[in-house]
């Protein structure tokens, strides 16, 4: 009963997209109020149902629902009840339903919040990303029906894959599809522009909140996913270039491109062009990573759904959407014009050359990404590109940028002189590179080059982002009351370049300076890496929840004395699953100990893998710090305090 | 300088930054492409020696050796046609099983034995690497 209420309400949900699809904009055209009227309450419904459609997915689970075909394949009685929760959006079908659900959400923020905008832009928003609910559930219904019934039920289910029965894990798809779906705003918001011929600087500075919320849901769901990566694979890497991963990353690297390219065009009203091409651009990818890990066609860690017609679908839906905004986009071309100019010193400039270098970063992941998949497609061969690629494309086109995090902010808009920006840098700079010379030296015990020029430009970009705040209360009477009015917009602008600052820090002392060994060891005996020994104990079978184990027992000394314990554990989760290892971590700001048990491969002796991982955890501090910026940013009282008379002057402004 | 001069001067550098970016990309590239061979492929000696390559296939069971107390193993890789000795020195993915299907990065010796550096097993074991899957099946035409 309640699985078929959960189906019916998700063709009540795409019955209220169709209407809020097209009424709407055909109101929109034609100044139909009662029409453009439909829109907010449209959306309303849709997400109710899709809400509701979602709560029945979850009751099948937890009522452990087994003749409901995608709960039987994810769940079973003995699994915890959180795990029957997140089992929800762990396979196929119920991660589009969780993805058209946050759709539905975002779809229903914007309806709330945009009071202050003119309905008839909202209503082209709301039909634009109701068509793409469309998209989305004509997939679920005639392809990934999460509702499908047993006809014979059996009396136990299989399990959740034991890899995503982790709170990291669990928590990773819907921060993540936060962040994709909600460059969905972002595309609707350029696309509603673009019908309306609404070019100027207005839709800009309503896209941007949007963007930057959604913008820091995806930087905290990349990290999440590097972080559990890291601690439950049990390979101790945090990034393997891997193509579900990049499919997260490209529409990261072209949503930061975005937020930065909006705010050029709300301030400035220059580089149109850019943001709204950036924003089809965003939204395409966040497409295209979805065909990527949807349609099995990548051998990656996580290949979920194996049917070739799913794929087929996606491609041609990817196919229509970005062909039908391409269009658009040619189509209002001429109407996108700014009539601002700007200096080649200037901080327009800046933004320009980032968004130059993003793209091109971008799109060195995308090739790499997808050139296995033409050329297996082709027949021409079967090609992997691994790590070693990206990372020699990835860094040269990335430290430039990162060079000038810092130095763009400090530009002037419009028209700047290189000297007045420089000089107070120059000495800064040459502090920057002592001490970036030193430190590997100094702090880490060994120097390489690689690490002092890393260090050099973390210290660079931490130095300019902090100056940035000095340059504008340096010159006024009051400074801490100067500090206390600095508008939110540039607190989260420079929590986030720090982040970037931390990051870089993080990245080129724990590829440079980590330790990993893959030991063979018998109980009693140790090993010794850098300053700490492993010593090991030995293992003993346990019990959990849901699983038998083998876990080991190692004590960690620093000098002599004992700083830990380690359980290191190789779980058996029944029939169905596959054995996991549970790595034991002893993290710390400045160095994480890890432990992962191997086979055994002897008379009481078994392979162990032991690493030192220095200032890793940086890398996810970040990521925090990022995402806190992008939020920050986004609840800047201008975006607040738009008026509706602000609005009707502005549209009589408007350029040509 | 004039405005067009201006203009000029960025198409160029935008020019020079390109290829420069092309060449980067095109050499790291060509550098860094693993191609994938099949058991067969290699026994009939279209893989070269020394070159990093990547292999597919069954572990052949039975084939399974561990030198005792090491993290040293040998066995057999195998699409059902051709078998193809693999080294290897570190610990096994997890699914790692006699009868799965995996795939090995690493080289081909001069002896004719696959020296392994990393091994990739699937989460899921019901699953075959694509691969793995496609080098049985192109095993099975030829029979």
């Amino acid at each position: 009963m309640i699985p078929e209420l959960g189906l019916f309400s998700l063709i009540l949900a795409l019955s209220v997209a169709l209407v809020q699809a097209t009424l709407p904009l055909i109101g929109a055209a034609r100044n139909n109020p009662a029409w453009i009227a439909l829109a907010r309450p449209a959306a309303f419904a849709q997400a109710l149902f899709l809400f509701f459609s979602f709560g029945c997915l979850t009751w099948s689970f937890l009522h452990s629902d087994f003749s409901v075909l995608y709960v039987a394949s994810n769940s079973n009685t003995l699994m915890p009840t959180i795990y029957k929760v997140s089992a929800v959006w762990g396979a196929h079908e119920g991660s589009l339903l969780l993805w058209v659900c946050i759709l539905g959400a975002w779809g229903l923020a914007v309806a709330i919040f945009s009071r202050d905008l003119p309905d008839a832009f909202v209503a082209r928003v709301l039909a634009v990303l109701a068509m793409i609910a469309i998209g989305f559930l004509l997939f679920m219904l005639f392809t990934s029906n999460p509702f499908d019934r047993l006809p014979n039920p059996p009396p136990e289910g299989r399990t959740l894959n034991p890899l995503l029965q982790d709170p990291g894990l669990a928590i990773h798809p819907p921060m993540l599809y936060f962040g994709y779906v909600g460059f969905a705003v972002a595309f609707a918001f350029a696309i509603a522009a673009l019908i309306g011929g609404q070019m100027d600087t207005t839709w800009a500075r309503w896209a941007r909140p949007w963007t930057n919320i959604a913008w820091a849901f995806l930087t905290l769901g990349i990290a999440l996913g590097s972080w559990w990566a890291y601690y439950e694979l049990g390979w101790g890497g945090w990034w393997f270039w891997d193509p579900v991963e990049n499919a997260s990353f490209m529409p990261w690297l072209i949503g930061t491109a975005l937020i930065h390219s909006l705010a050029a065009t709300e301030k400035r009203d220059t580089l149109k062009a850019w943001t709204v091409l950036l924003a089809i651009f965003a939204f395409s990818l966040s497409l295209l990573g979805t065909f990527l890990v949807r349609s099995g066609v990548l051998t990656s860690v996580h290949a979920f759904a194996s049917d070739p017609s799913r794929g087929v679908f996606i491609l041609i839906f990817l196919l229509v959407v970005i062909g039908g905004s391409l269009t658009l986009y040619a189509v209002r071309a001429p109407e996108i014009r700014s009539n601002a100019r700007f200096d080649l010193v200037s901080r327009e400039v800046g933004i320009l050359i980032n968004n130059v270098l993003l793209l091109v970063a971008t799109l060195t992941v995308l090739l790499g990404t997808l050139f296995p998949l033409i050329t297996d497609a082709l027949g021409i061969g079967k090609y992997s590109v691994g790590p070693p690629y990206f990372n020699a494309v990835f860094l040269p086109v990335t430290a430039p940028l990162a060079a000038l995090v810092g130095v763009g902010a400090l530009a002037r808009w419009k028209s700047d002189r290189f000297g007045r920006i420089f000089k107070p840098l120059l000495v800064p700079l040459v502090i920057c590179i002592a001490l970036g010379f030193a430190f590997p030296a100094v702090v880490m015990g060994h120097f390489t080059i690689a690490a002092a020029i890393g260090m050099t430009l973390a210290l660079w970009v931490a130095w300019t982002t902090l100056y940035g705040i000095w340059a504008r209360i340096g010159a006024k009477t009051n400074r801490w009351q100067a500090l206390w009015q600095l508008p939110r917009g540039f607190w989260g602008m420079t929590l986030a370049h720090f982040g970037i600052a931390l990051f870089i820090t993080g990245i080129t002392l724990t590829s440079i300076y980590s330790h990993e060994k893959d030991v063979g060891i018998k109980a009693g005996e140790s090993y010794v890496l850098g300053d700490y020994e492993f010593v090991f104990d030995g293992i003993k079978s346990t019990r959990g929840p849901n699983y038998s184990a083998m876990t080991g027992t190692v004590r960690v000394l620093e000098n002599g004395r004992l700083i830990t314990t380690l359980h290191p554990e190789k779980r058996d989760y029944g029939p169905g699953a596959m054995p996991m290892t549970e790595a034991a971590i002893d993290p710390g700001l400045f160095r994480d100990l890890y432990v992962a048990i191997g086979e055994p491969i002897g008379e009481n002796a078994w392979a162990l893998r032991i690493y030192n991982k220095v200032y890793i955890r940086w890398i996810w501090l970040a990521a925090i710090f990022m995402a806190l910026g992008g939020v920050i940013a986004a609840t800047d009282r201008r975006y607040r305090l738009v008026k509706v008379r602000d609005l009707q002057s502005d549209r009589r402004t408007v350029t040509a | 300088m004039t405005p067009r001069r201006k203009r000029m001067l960025t198409v160029a550098v935008l020019l020079i930054g390109m290829s420069i970016t092309a060449i980067l990309l095109v050499s790291a590239f060509k550098q860094n492409l693993l191609y994938f061979y099949t058991p067969t492929q290699i026994a009939n000696g279209e893989a070269s020696i020394d070159k990093g390559i990547r292999v597919g296939g069954l572990v052949k069971e039975g084939s399974l050796k561990r030198t005792e107390g090491t993290l040293d193993i040998r066995f057999l890789v195998t699409d059902e046609v051709n078998d193809i000795p693999v080294k290897y020195s570190g610990i096994l993915p997890d699914l790692f099983r006699e009868g799965q299907g995996i795939v090995a990065r690493g080289k081909m010796d001069a002896d004719g034995v696959f020296i392994a550096d990393e091994i990739l097993a699937k989460h899921d074991e019901n699953y075959m690497p694509p691969e793995a899957q496609d080098a049985l099946d192109a095993a099975k035409t030829l029979k």
